[in-house]
């Protein structure tokens, strides 16, 4: 800055500044240069803009001081301020015939606008004419605007024009030409998909340069779709042939590397044409075998085709050799002290991994080093290799890090995604139920506002419905360490909104279950904490719902309640809140808090949260209602069809036809309101019993809602009606919730499985590799800590194996019959896998991404679990047969089998592995609960069915009259309960 | 494909700002003050690459070299190889350096109009056009040696040699 400060003080000097520029602008730049605030600044900047405004409308500028007030313009708007009053003058300055005129107005315009601006259409006619110019430099200038300013409508305006441009004469128009149709396609890929074949044409191009320029437009293509351009793989391939044998002219080589940015472009084409196709593939294994073996690792531009040959190589077909000599070079990279070959090889590291697993364990000490790296690019890229190779064996070192770094960083883009990384992984692999937990909860504490609301709603549910333990014990177990820990972190101040919900729904369920804490106390807490934050609603609606709780199984229990002062003080702040959903909460409370123990226990059972709900879909309850209005003489309810007579008509048609004529204008909009109608009219118009009406979904989410909002305080027995917690219980949540549960447990026993046999073979043939890799490793005296953080993340995958594998007969007893198809489906692809090893596509990683659910429960004809043996036998002793060490290896095989279970059950997205398939029970029980809708029980509802139907009529008309329950209203309660 | 090139002196001013997608003037404002508040914040001696998604959408990322009193940024997708990249910066800055002889700071402001002519032959439309910087150095040549031509004829040719940029 003081060297700008001085030379500029000396260029002020004269009159005109040596750059060509005048004194004012340099002087400008000068002051700006010297300005010691923003603020200071922008007083410049604008005094600028007003001696712009000014000079610039004048008459008869001459043409130099125009094209200087355009470049002070460009310079004002580089600097943040508003230049739009000086666009039209660009766009005149276009028109201009003198050459450096017109160039500074189609660099302003280029700067300037966007492609949609008004001005635009000024500039196609001179665009048209400079494209037709002879003047070569006219013809790039105008190109170049193409580019930037021609839009979809536009297009047709010029295509003509540039496609001509394709044969021109010069090979610097012609390089242009093509890249301005490639910014077409970009832009709309219709207006210029007829002109493909000039692409393909310009392949072929004499001059290099236009044939490296048409490489990125077909880039492009063969992104979208590479199948139309099989046929150019050899053509590609010898053409790098070429490159990379310096046959181009020496002109097109950089530092002594012919071609480069060709080379990097045609191996990056190959890559999306190789991808899953062997025999294009084929074609291309000599050419990047020989890039790779003369490849020059001292320069950068060198390393960067290294680079671009290893991506290559992951992805087309597999060859081991080819595999051999990236591995090469990836170490080479790794053992660079240069931090941007090491930020390539950990990135090309995580796509060689997929093929080839072994090669990770290799490069554990400097994978580890990137880890701890004080540069954060290189820290990132590393975590997304470890996320690539997380197992259920190392998932707890990983996220443990991973959790440290989220703690350690403020970004919060990448906060956001890298716990959903830990989210995602803990789900999928986590080891213990206890671990889960600990982990969300240090998630939740320094990310919860981050992260996805579902992921709290899976805590929860995990909470409640445990891990598919087979004991009690364990599972009380484990809501009693959920609860000492929310207990304890309770008392941090500021924790994310979602977490506290969490807090409030697990103290509110489960605070007072095991008798260790009191009521008074749990409740003490939940109040503390709807004070400390009482300006979040939803926190507020949560702690009171598990008030109502905690005070309903006091009652339960046949406790007396003893409300606190501050409790009670809450309750009637909110029950004068202006959210009606809290008012209704806190009267909600105030009547149960009122009933006998039966009542209570009925409304509010202890630890239901998981209950299946049941609906009478059919609002039987109201017959009895029905028929007396009958008998009082009102009409039957006659069915929508019956009534038109039309048997598959449209709502709408059948209403219109009903009543033609009688209303001349009748718009079909009209209709939407009627809607709600039959839920207040249904009770009053009369319908033989069975007849009733077919409920609209929307309608019926109202009508649910009236069932919860009433049936909170009625005395339904059996069906366990709950306050509605969103997304807990997942009746009303979207159905997207609960379905990766129960699909897609098929291909992610795949994933695991896969990951294991790899291992499994790799282990058996590769175990030389390993142990000199041990001595290397002892020789090189490492740091014992570095040595064990590498043992947890890449070795010690037996270990956990065997631990899995000797739970996994539990099973054999009790598993349900859904759960054994699986297995025998998992069991079978890891044979398959170890078949053809080498070769096999990476599973998708993104697990939950599955569509809708459709389990089908079908008990299998044979037992699996005979086959499982049968299969496992051979695959046993052939690895014996394989290699000495038959016993570390019988541990993985057994692995094979505990994989696809746990893998299985990690499907479930809120069962993190565990040993056994209880959970698998379990969880095939709620889905069938969710997916196959909600089964109507009979059993209670006539019964207590007079009772809620009078609540629903005194309810709906309380509504008619527009009233909100208020202090006069709790009648409504009473008459329910008696 | 290359979204943005950028060049900042290391107090966050702006010397060269070039879009290759259209962003509003305020937004341009926002990705500088985000670019430099990241180069800032980057120890001596470490990688040349940032990820970039958290200020310019996904898939972006970001190389930097740093010269004397100014950041080079490159920002692009991820169809372009992050070393090659940084080999581009190396090739717009040794084509300036020829261009200027020995540039500095003080060239790059004053020549705003001479610094997008260079830029323009290398990267086209957000391609790579050309990577030599000899090549790029006799179009920019031939671009200002017709440019005076035709000046020439406009103006009076006492006033030539004054406002002809070197």
């Amino acid at each position: 800055m003081e060297q700008l400060k001085t030379i500029g003080r000396e260029l002020a000097m004269g009159s005109q500044g040596a750059f060509g520029q005048s004194k004012e602008f340099l002087d400008l730049i000068k002051s700006i240069g010297e300005s010691r605030s923003k603020a200071e600044e922008d007083r410049i900047v604008i005094r600028e803009i007003e001696t712009l405004k000014r000079r610039i409308s004048e008459p008869d500028i001459p043409k130099r001081k125009m094209k200087e007030y355009i470049i002070r313009l460009l310079y004002v708007e580089m600097l943040g301020h508003d230049a739009s009053f000086g666009y039209i003058h660009a766009v005149k300055m276009t028109h201009d015939d003198n050459l450096p005129s017109k160039r500074t107005g189609y660099l302003a315009v280029t700067l300037f606008l966007n492609d949609d601006h008004d001005l635009i259409i000024l500039i196609v006619n001179t665009i048209q004419k400079d494209l037709k110019s002879d003047n070569y430099l006219v013809v790039c200038a105008a190109l170049n605007a193409v580019c930037r300013l021609i839009n979809e409508e536009t297009i047709p305006a010029v295509l003509p024009l540039v496609v001509e441009l394709l044969s021109h004469g010069k090979e610097a128009v012609r390089k242009k030409a093509v890249m301005a149709l490639h910014s077409f396609h970009r832009k709309s890929s219709s207006s210029v998909s007829h002109l493909v074949a000039n692409f393909r044409k310009r392949l072929c191009d004499n001059d290099p340069g236009v044939m490296g320029a048409t490489l990125c437009p077909l880039f492009d293509l063969i992104t979208d779709d590479p199948n139309p351009y099989k046929d150019l793989v050899v053509s590609f391939v010898s053409i790098l042939k070429q490159v990379a044998e310096h046959r181009l002219p020496k002109s097109y080589d950089y530092h002594q590397m012919p071609a480069p940015f060709v080379q990097i472009k045609l191996l990056k084409i190959l890559a999306l044409l190789g991808s899953g196709d062997k025999s294009s593939s084929e074609h291309m294994y000599t050419v990047i075998g020989d890039i790779i073996r003369k490849g020059d690792s001292s320069s950068n531009i060198g390393n960067a085709i290294l680079y671009e040959s290893i991506r290559c190589v992951s992805s087309i077909y597999p060859n081991p050799k080819l595999l051999e000599a990236a591995a090469d070079v990836i170490a080479k990279f790794l053992k660079s002290d240069s931090h941007n070959l090491k930020y390539m090889g950990i990135d090309a590291l995580g796509r060689l991994i997929k093929l080839s697993p072994l090669i990770a364990e290799q490069h554990q000490l400097a994978v580890i080093d990137c880890l701890e790296d004080p540069d954060d690019t290189l820290k990132r890229k590393t975590f997304e290799l470890l996320y690539k190779m997380t197992k259920s064996s190392n998932v707890e070192v990983i996220v443990d890090r991973m959790i440290e770094y989220m703690i350690s960083i403020s970004d919060d883009h990448y906060k956001t995604y890298i716990a959903s990384r830990c989210v995602e992984l803990a789900e999928q692999f986590a080891p213990s139920n206890h671990w889960f937990i600990q982990t969300m909860n240090k998630v939740f504490e320094h990310a919860g506002d981050l992260v996805n609301i579902k992921v709290a709603h899976n805590l929860m549910r995990l909470i409640a419905e445990g891990f598919g333990e087979d004991d009690d014990a364990a599972y009380s177990q484990l809501r009693s360490s959920a609860v000492e820990s929310y207990l304890r972190i309770i008392g941090e101040p500021k924790l994310p909104s979602v977490f506290l919900q969490v807090i409030c729904w697990v103290l509110g369920e489960y605070g007072t279950a095991d008798g260790k804490h009191s009521a008074s106390y749990i409740t003490g807490k939940l109040c503390d904490m709807a004070e400390a934050y009482s300006n979040d609603e939803i926190v507020k609606a949560y702690a009171i719902t598990a008030l109502t709780k905690i005070y309903a199984f006091e009652i339960a229990a046949g406790r007396k309640v003893d409300m606190l002062s501050e409790c009670q003080s809450l309750v009637e702040e909110l029950l004068a809140s202006h959210s009606t959903d809290l008012q209704q909460r806190a009267y909600e409370l105030q009547a149960v808090i009122g009933l006998d123990a039966r009542a209570v226990e009925a409304i509010l059972p202890h630890d239901a949260s998981c209950e299946d709900i049941e609906v009478d879909k059919n609002l039987s309850f109201l017959n009895d209602y029905i028929q007396q209005a009958i008998e009082s003489g009102a009409m039957p309810y006659i069915s929508e069809n019956e009534r038109s007579g039309a048997v598959s008509v449209s709502n709408f048609r059948s209403q219109d036809q009903q009543e033609p004529g009688q209303h001349g204008l009748r718009f079909e909009a009209y209709e939407v309101p009627k809607a709600p109608v039959p839920s207040k009219v249904t009770p009053v118009s009369l319908s033989s019993t069975t007849d009733l009406v077919p409920v609209s979904d929307s309608l019926y989410a109202r009508e649910t809602h009236q069932i919860t909002s009433v049936g909170l305080s009625s005395d339904t027995g059996s069906s366990g009606l709950k306050l509605r917690l969103d997304g807990v219980q997942k009746k009303w949540g979207k159905p997207a919730y609960s379905s990766p549960a129960s699909s897609s447990s098929n291909s992610t026993a795949q994933n695991p499985v896969n990951g294991m046999t790899k291992v499994d073979v790799a282990a058996s043939v590769n175990s030389k590799v390993r142990d000199s890799y041990d001595s290397r490793k002892q020789q090189n005296e490492i740091d014992p800590e570095k040595q064990k953080l590498a043992a947890s993340l890449f070795g010690g995958s037996t270990k956990p194996e065997r631990r899995t594998s000797t739970s996994s007969k539990v099973p054999k007893a009790n598993a349900g019959a859904a759960d054994r198809s699986q297995d025998s489906k998992a069991a079978i692809v890891p044979n398959k896998a170890s078949g053809d090893n080498s070769n096999q596509q990476p599973p998708p990683q993104d697990l939950l991404d599955l569509g809708e659910p459709n389990v089908t429960v079908a008990p299998p004809t044979v037992d699996p679990f005979m086959q499982l043996e049968g299969l496992l036998d051979p695959s046993i002793s052939s690895t014996v047969s394989h290699s000495d060490s038959a016993v570390t290896n019988a541990p993985d095989i057994m692995g094979l089998y505990s994989g696809a279970t746990s893998g299985e059950q990690s499907g479930g997205g809120y069962i993190p592995a565990g040993g056994d398939l209880l959970s698998g029970l379990s969880n095939a029980a709620a889905v069938r609960g969710t997916t196959g809708e909600t089964i109507p029980s009979p059993v209670s509802q006539s019964v207590k069915g007079a009772n809620a139907k009078d609540s629903l009529e005194k309810d709906a008309k309380v509504r008619q009259m527009g009233v909100t329950p208020t202090g006069q209203n709790p009648n409504l309660f009473r008459d329910l309960l008696g | 494909m290359i979204s943005a090139v950028l060049v900042m002196n290391t107090q966050g001013k702006p010397r060269l700002a070039k879009f290759y997608e259209f962003r509003p003037v305020e937004k341009q404002q926002e990705i500088i003050r985000n670019v430099f508040a990241v180069l800032c914040s980057r120890p001596e001696h470490v990688s040349n690459f940032v990820d970039a998604e958290s200020f310019f959408g996904p898939d972006a990322r970001l190389v930097y070299k740093h010269f004397a009193t100014l950041y080079f940024v490159f920002i692009f997708d991820g169809s372009e190889n992050e070393l090659a990249m940084l080999d581009l910066i190396q090739v717009f800055v040794e084509t300036l350096d020829k261009c200027f002889r020995n540039v500095c700071e003080l060239d790059v402001v004053f020549n705003y109009s001479k610094m997008h002519t260079i830029l323009d032959e290398i990267i086209f439309g957000g391609q790579v056009l050309e990577t030599s910087s000899a090549e790029v150095l006799k179009a920019v040549e031939e671009i200002t040696k017709l440019e005076a031509a035709s000046s020439a004829i406009n103006l009076v040719p006492k006033s030539v040699s004054s406002w002809r940029s070197r």
